[in-house]
């Protein structure tokens, strides 16, 4: 089973819909299961993934409660409980964008240099929010020459170009707009931060040990149901066939190892079945 | 409720429609289905235009939008056959269209070049959270009053809160009113002036944070944006009242997984709270179940009643029959085609299990599930096939 590499920071990110918590749960679970002290970040405040990662510990960061400690840790603590009240703090982020960012993964610095963890497990912001995010820090070392927030930003460009501290795990599904999503996502995080991709995971693969018989070479003719056998054979030939195109083009279009998750037909997921998941990862074919 | 097989009632839905938003979280295909509406709103003799904000390319390529960004709508090149209606369509540049209002509502030409050549500007077009729905919202509004279509069919941004749409025109009026704004202007005599910003300790305080001169842009961008604040406003009002009028209907998307589903939840519940009942849940991509009565599976997502649902599952469409067919057929490619239908039906099974939470959500609103099709939406047969799935023949 592949595990998580030494990197102690993982972050797990791709775009809504493809299933970032589950992947997140299930590479915390797996890590923990081969007995690593592992922890979970999350950003969202999303309360599935609490759910989902069993026993393994979660934490949540908010980008207002890391900003409001960070300044007060910094000699701002008077200002800090002004600018959150007065609600300035949405303008000096309209200012300095990526600031609310550059807090959160300073804290995440913080947790990877507290030495308490050897795997820290981030699930990352939703949505098309996972380039913005890293490239925050970037960014602001470009507007702001000097001051604490620069000196932050310092520190998490630092953790984020160290490949033996920190990584990002891109997520994707075996479908046309997300493996272009991933495909730019991951041009975009390699050119613009330096950080470095770990493998990509694919989610929800359908098929492993699937053989469905073209019904062209089947003798349906006697079959009742015949009609039936052949649509249902056509139609997932014809999905197979679409899935196993993308995740070829995927390996074209972007060098990295591929994990492969199962599509597993379950109403949602539970923490039974990201355990179920955290034993299946697989690699995909080469 | 809508009956089972039918498809949804396109005279009750669109009639009397102006504006239609499409909502859900990012990957549900809230654009197809966006898409697919306003076909069907061509199809009867309405000129409707579809915004769209980050189509799938090949989506984008059905829609005749291969060229690009275009802050223009294009027509769609329909197949016709007689009717009178036309469908139009375009793509949201959010940084575009922000620089396009500051041009329309700036006092003058020197004004806006102020304005757009600002790097709090550049930073706050693209970064201000709210920024892409607000320039929905605004988008909407001129194309509302945009004497060349009665219908626009608005497909809103992939937010992480899906109501930020709603929200939207309020929140540049807040931005607006804000207290940092507040604290750089001071009336005079002759109109705004900028304060001196070294004489105010939180100023000084924000600039040690952020450095100086980041503070330094923000107080010419409020200098230069002084007089346009009013209109920014009564804009906002008017498109919060277009979004509660009863010509606006919504129409919230989910996929067959939880958290689509949560979301999807989440707003309807909202929307509800908000005195909104146009509303109408629409469940893509569900696998079919394949079997006589499929359909009639199918549709059972429109019942809320979960008796029906169990009296189809206890039918010869469940997984149990499928795999049972598997066990007693003699040619094993025979069985290994009963027990792809089994899969699939399994996927199915697992999918509608996630729908409770949607359909009690929704309960007296028009529900409808369209079917995962065997291809990708590629072009506009394909569309017309979701079309039949969704509004029936």
């Amino acid at each position: 089973m592949p595990q998580l590499s030494a990197s102690r920071v993982t972050v797990v990110a791709g775009k809504g819909g493809v299933g970032k918590s589950t992947v997140t749960a299930v590479l915390a679970r797996s890590a923990a299961a081969a007995g690593q002290r592992v922890l979970v970040v999350e950003l969202d405040g999303k309360p599935v993934l609490a759910e989902l990662v069993g026993d393994v510990p979660c934490t949540a960061i908010s980008a207002p409660a890391a900003l409001e400690e960070y300044l007060r840790e910094h000699g701002f603590g008077r200002i800090a409980k002004r600018l959150s009240a007065t609600g300035v703090i949405d303008v000096v982020g309209t200012a300095a964008p990526g600031i609310d960012d550059i807090v959160v993964l300073g804290k995440i610095k913080q947790l990877e240099r507290s030495g308490d963890w050897d795997v820290i497990v981030v699930d990352g912001p939703a949505a098309g929010h996972a380039v913005t995010f890293l490239t925050s820090a970037i960014g602001l070392q470009d507007a702001v020459r000097g001051g604490p927030v620069r000196a932050q930003a310092d520190d998490v460009v630092e953790l984020l170009r160290d490949h033996e501290r920190c990584q990002v795990m891109l997520v994707t599904l075996p479908e046309t707009t997300p493996v272009n999503e991933v495909v730019e996502t991951a041009y975009a995080l390699e050119d613009r931060v330096g950080v470095r991709l770990g493998p990509v995971v694919v989610n929800a693969v359908d098929g492993a040990g699937v053989d469905v018989p073209d019904p062209g070479g089947v003798d349906l003719d006697r079959e009742p149901d015949g009609a039936v056998l052949r649509a249902a054979a056509e139609f997932r030939r014809a999905r197979l066939a679409l899935q196993a195109a993308e995740i070829d083009r995927l390996r074209t279009e972007l060098a990295l190892a591929q994990w492969h998750l199962p599509l597993l037909p379950v109403a949602g997921m539970t923490a039974d079945q990201v355990g179920l998941l955290a034993r299946s990862i697989s690699a995909g074919p080469a | 409720m809508t009956p089972r097989g039918d498809g949804l009632d396109a005279e009750g839905f669109l009639d009397g429609a102006d504006v239609l938003v499409c909502c859900g979280s990012g990957g549900v295909g809230k654009t197809t289905i966006a898409a697919v509406i306003g076909l069907e709103a061509a199809r009867r003799g309405r000129c409707a235009v579809v915004v769209t904000i980050d189509p799938a390319k090949r989506l984008a390529d059905a829609l005749g939008l291969a060229g690009g960004l275009g802050p223009e709508p294009q027509p769609v090149q329909l197949d016709r056959r007689g009717g009178t209606g036309e469908l139009w369509a375009m793509m949201l540049d959010t940084a575009a269209a922000f620089d396009a209002v500051v041009t329309r509502n700036a006092g003058d030409a020197a004004q806006a070049e102020r304005i757009l050549a600002n790097p709090f500007y550049r930073n706050m077009a693209g970064a201000l959270s709210g920024t892409q729905e607000y320039m929905a919202a605004e988008t909407l509004h001129l194309l509302h009053g945009d004497a060349r279509f009665d219908l626009v069919v608005v497909d809103t941004p992939p937010s992480r809160n899906a109501l930020d749409f709603l929200e939207a025109p309020g929140v540049l009026a807040r931005f607006l009113d804000h207290r940092l704004f507040k604290l750089l202007m001071l009336p005079t005599r002759r109109g705004m002036r900028v304060m001196n910003a070294a004489t105010q300790p939180i100023l000084r305080a924000i600039g040690k944070v952020v450095g100086s001169d980041v503070l330094a842009d923000a107080v010419a961008f409020f200098q230069a944006f002084a007089g346009m604040e009013t209109g920014f406003r009564e804009r906002a009002e008017v498109v919060i009242d277009l979004l509660r009028s009863d010509a606006t209907r919504y129409v919230v998307v989910a996929s067959p997984h939880r958290e689509t589903v949560a979301e999807a939840v989440w707003f309807a519940g909202k929307l509800r709270a908000q005195g909104i009942t146009n509303v109408t849940g629409v469940v893509n991509r569900i696998h079919p179940r394949f079997g006589t009565g499929a359909a009639d599976a199918m549709a059972a997502f429109d019942d809320a009643d979960a008796a029906d649902t169990a009296e189809l599952a206890a039918g010869d469409l469940t997984v149990e029959h499928a795999l049972a067919a598997a066990d007693a057929a003699a040619d094993p490619a025979v069985a290994a085609l009963w027990r792809n239908v089994a899969e699939l039906r399994a996927f199915a099974v697992a999918e509608h299990a996630e729908l409770a939470p949607f359909t009690a959500a929704l309960a007296g609103a028009a529900t409808r599930a369209v079917p995962l099709l065997a291809g990708d939406v590629h072009d506009l047969t394909t569309l017309a096939e979701i079309r039949h799935h969704l509004f029936g023949s």
